[in-house]
């Protein structure tokens, strides 16, 4: 099968590993060879954390340049993942920001977003811009942001899964209290990738 | 969060027997899981990234799953248990990350002449990149160093697989087994399809045989002997294992291991060079197999070894074409194409092959970066009301940024970033108080160091017995969060292990600091900033060692285990602040942030410690009323 690199890039808690796995085992049950690479410890305590899916190839992880699909959690973490992307990258971003603390205390500037992701527009096959916590916080649950933007990844229809088995797979895996509102997640994330 | 026991209801899921189900799980599970499908009567390990997931997956298990598990109180300890149990007939396995061999080292030298009856797995993580560790040392030189068989998976599947396999060749050879991962392995996630679960044997029987089991200079002298005629029989097993392969045949050679394998493949598919290309994998790698070498040399032109961190399997096969008067280039890190530092990944390894056999590079180009602007950065933090952040803020503003700080490993080495400053040199596990000795008496400066709870059981107490015997003068702080954090949350002899469900003594830290000789102890509650000041200010008094418990549970773990407290978060009041920022410039805690140049505490993050508003010279810090 063509292979696929995706790489999730989010901040501590905001929970890219597990819809990283989830993608997996959704390939799993779709037949689909997939493997997925994840960064555990010192990262966790507020630091980036960036996982990768890789579908059709055996390495875990996905090099500079490389990526067919980069979804960011956070937009300044989304800008400064842009060195996995090439021409052909698809770019699918939360547009809602998460100032680290190093802003507080004035080591450094969070950038006009809006503006840095106009300039990549043009450098990038497409980018997908969606306001995630809006989304996740109209589906009852602000901490299904990344039920949102597992929505978006298949609803972009740049991946060889369906709503179906996703859906399937998030009923399977994730805690009951949560289902009804991540699943309604997912469908605002799909949505608003066909928008897009 | 992983410590939570699985209960009767719902079998946990490495648990299941049901040969041939396949399951997408993490390279740390399929390992463990390795070890259930064997049989394993005993676990032990000491937790450290990048190997805790295997831990914490028998910690998860064992009970349900009828084996014995502990958390060790180190690696040379853990080692020493899992010996005992092999040497007694019962499989065991002992996990650890890299460094942790260090530790366990001087076990490991002398097990190796003494050997084993039944099964006993050395599971170690190396990690390369450094992404959690304090080097990356290459511990494929332990099995060199110790005459151990070393085993190195490449797959989700082999991680289980071999884990079985290790078992098999440990009874076979009567030698304890090197398992060797690397954090690309421990923690990616992949298909694996499940064995048959063997029985477990849980009680053996110790056989006395002193004149083989007792190191004494007369009965090693022999046991040296019998290791190495082992070694002759790994060889031996080595040369014919199927984990060792000559894959394709093209007069293109690449030797690789481990995780680099899937790298290699990628790119001669990428690169379209299948036909061109002969692959020889080692996944066991110690012994060297060297008649599958020779055979592998005299069917190529020229070749590659792919291998992240020092040039071993370079090395070797060097020498063995050596000696068998093959002149074939054979190149590496020797020559410059792959560095020695830091992990591989997929696009240097195509880059490397396609420029070292010649062929068009097919990697795509990188977007052009240069119109992003400047990013601030995000570093791993103290977490916002992490009780180490107010025993940090106490300490400097009795001694000041000149004391010396010596700190250790955990969380509290984070310390080390602007504003707090509170780390001057770490090495390792325990050196904190080992360091501050020497420390304090070459030089006139004040030292205060500073050592995780966890980290003093493991390494830190023999170094405090030798600053009190020997005299030496300087302040340590035990940083008692009760439990385990940066690893995870595992417990240690510390901890009241009754709400997770297990039967084991907690032991206090207070009482072990006295019975090494402490005289001047304090245990303070760091949240309480004045009573913490005035705790340092008698540390800073006395003339001797002075050691301050620093007791407050790690909030995460708080909200786990012990239900904690409703939380409420405080607000700055405006009208009060007169923006002397203390509480930023000095706490720096996540949860402030800066807003119009007003300083705003963020609701979600805050978890109502109080330290800020203890710390606020204005009273501006306030609880939000409900």
């Amino acid at each position: 099968m063509e292979t696929k690199r995706i790489v999730f890039v989010g901040v501590g808690g905001q929970g890219n590993l597990l819809v990283t796995r989830l993608l997996g085992e959704a390939c799993l049950a779709a037949g689909i060879p997939a493997v997925v690479s994840e960064i555990h410890g010192m990262a966790q305590r507020g630091g980036i954390v960036e996982s990768a899916l890789v579908m059709g190839a055996r390495s875990p992880i996905v090099s500079r340049g490389e990526a067919d699909i980069l979804i960011g959690f956070e937009p300044s973490e989304t800008l400064r993942a842009l060195n996995k992307c090439n021409e052909n990258t698809v770019v699918i971003t939360n547009i809602h920001p998460l100032p680290p603390f190093t802003v507080a205390i004035g080591q450094g500037v969070y950038p006009d977003i809006e503006e840095a992701l106009d300039l990549i527009k043009n450098s990038v096959r497409s980018l997908i811009v969606l306001d995630g916590n809006e989304l996740a916080a109209k589906a009852g649950n602000p901490l299904s942001l990344n039920m949102v933007m597992l929505g978006a990844l298949v609803g972009s229809k740049i991946i060889p899964l369906d709503e179906d088995t996703l859906k399937e797979t998030i009923a399977t895996s994730t805690r009951q209290e949560f289902l009804e509102s991540n699943l309604r997640a997912f469908d605002f994330g799909v949505a608003a990738a066909g928008k897009g | 969060m992983l410590l939570i026991l699985s209960t009767g209801k719902n079998m946990h899921k490495l648990l299941i027997d049901s040969p041939g189900k396949e399951m997408f799980v993490l390279g740390n599970e399929a390992i463990a899981r390795g070890a259930i499908e064997a049989g394993i009567g005993v676990a032990t390990c000491y937790p450290g990234t990048p190997s805790s997931e295997i831990p914490d997956t028998f910690f998860a298990t064992y009970q349900e799953g009828g084996f014995y598990f502990e958390y060790s109180t180190n690696e040379k300890v853990a080692l020493e248990v899992a010996a005992g149990a092999a040497i007694s007939g019962v499989r065991s396995m002992c996990t650890m990350k890299h460094v942790g061999m260090n530790v366990a080292a001087d076990s490991l030298m002398t097990l190796a002449y003494l050997g084993v009856t039944a099964g006993m797995v050395i599971v170690n993580a190396d990690d390369p990149s450094l992404f959690s560790s304090q080097n990356e040392q290459d511990n494929r030189y332990y099995a060199r160093l110790s005459g151990l068989p070393l085993l190195e998976p490449t797959t989700a599947q082999e991680m289980k697989d071999m884990a079985v396999a290790a078992f098999g060749l440990s009874e076979q050879l009567r030698l304890p087994v090197i398992l060797r991962t690397t954090t690309r392995l421990n923690h990616l996630r992949g298909v694996v399809r499940f064995g048959t679960i063997q029985p477990i044997k849980s009680k053996g029987f110790f056989k006395k045989d002193p004149f083989h089991y007792v190191a004494i200079p007369a009965v090693s002298r022999n046991l040296h002997k019998i290791l190495i005629e082992k070694n002759d029989q790994a060889l031996e097993l080595s040369e014919n294992s199927e984990h060792n392969q000559i894959i394709g045949e093209g007069k293109w050679g690449i030797v690789t291991n481990g995780v680099s394998m899937n790298y290699v493949q990628d790119a001669i598919d990428d690169l379209g060079i299948g036909d061109k290309v002969t692959i020889l994998r080692l996944g066991f790698s110690y012994p060297m197999p060297e008649n599958l070498i020779g055979r592998f040399l005299t069917g190529v032109e020229k070749v590659l070894v792919v291998e992240e961190l020092e040039p071993l399997m370079e090395h070797d096969i060097r020498s063995l074409a050596q000696s068998k008067g093959i002149g074939i280039p054979i190149n590496g890190k020797g020559d410059g194409l792959f560095p020695r530092l830091y992990e591989f990944d997929p696009g240097l390894v195509r880059k490397t092959i396609a420029s070292y056999f010649k062929v068009p590079d097919t990697s795509p180009k990188a977007v052009d970066v240069a119109g992003i602007p400047d990013l601030p950065g995000r570093p791993p933090n103290l977490c916002a009301g992490c009780p180490h952040r107010a025993m940090y803020y106490a300490i400097k503003k009795v001694y000041g940024p000149d004391a010396i700080y010596p700190s250790d490993i955990g969380c509290y080495t984070l310390g080390l970033l602007p504003p707090l400053s509170m780390a001057d040199i770490v090495i390792c596990m325990g050196a904190s108080v080992g360091s501050s000795c020497g420390i304090a008496k070459a030089t006139d400066q004040k030292v205060v160091s500073f050592i995780g709870d966890s980290t003093f059981f493991h390494a830190g107490i023999p170094g405090l017995i030798n600053a009190v015997h020997n005299n030496h003068r300087f302040t340590l702080v035990i940083l008692d969060n009760g439990t385990t954090a940066m690893t995870g949350h595992q417990p240690h002899p510390g901890v009241d292990t009754t709400p997770m469900g297990v039967d084991t003594k907690q032991i206090s830290i207070e009482s072990v600091v006295r019975g090494c000789g402490v005289e001047h102890v304090q245990v303070v509650n760091p949240l309480q900033v004045k009573k913490s000041i005035e705790a340092a200010q008698a540390s800073e008094e006395f003339d001797g060692i002075s050691v301050i418990v620093s007791q407050e549970f790690c909030p995460l773990f708080a909200r786990v285990v012990k239900k904690a407290k409703k939380i409420r978060p405080f607000y700055v009041n405006q009208d009060k602040c007169k923006q002397r920022r203390d509480c930023i410039d000095l706490l720096a805690c996540p949860g402030m942030y800066l807003a119009d140049g007003r300083t705003m505490i963020d609701e979600n993050l805050c978890i109502g410690c109080t330290v800020c508003a203890q710390v606020c010279p204005e009273n501006a810090i306030l609880p939000l009323k409900k």
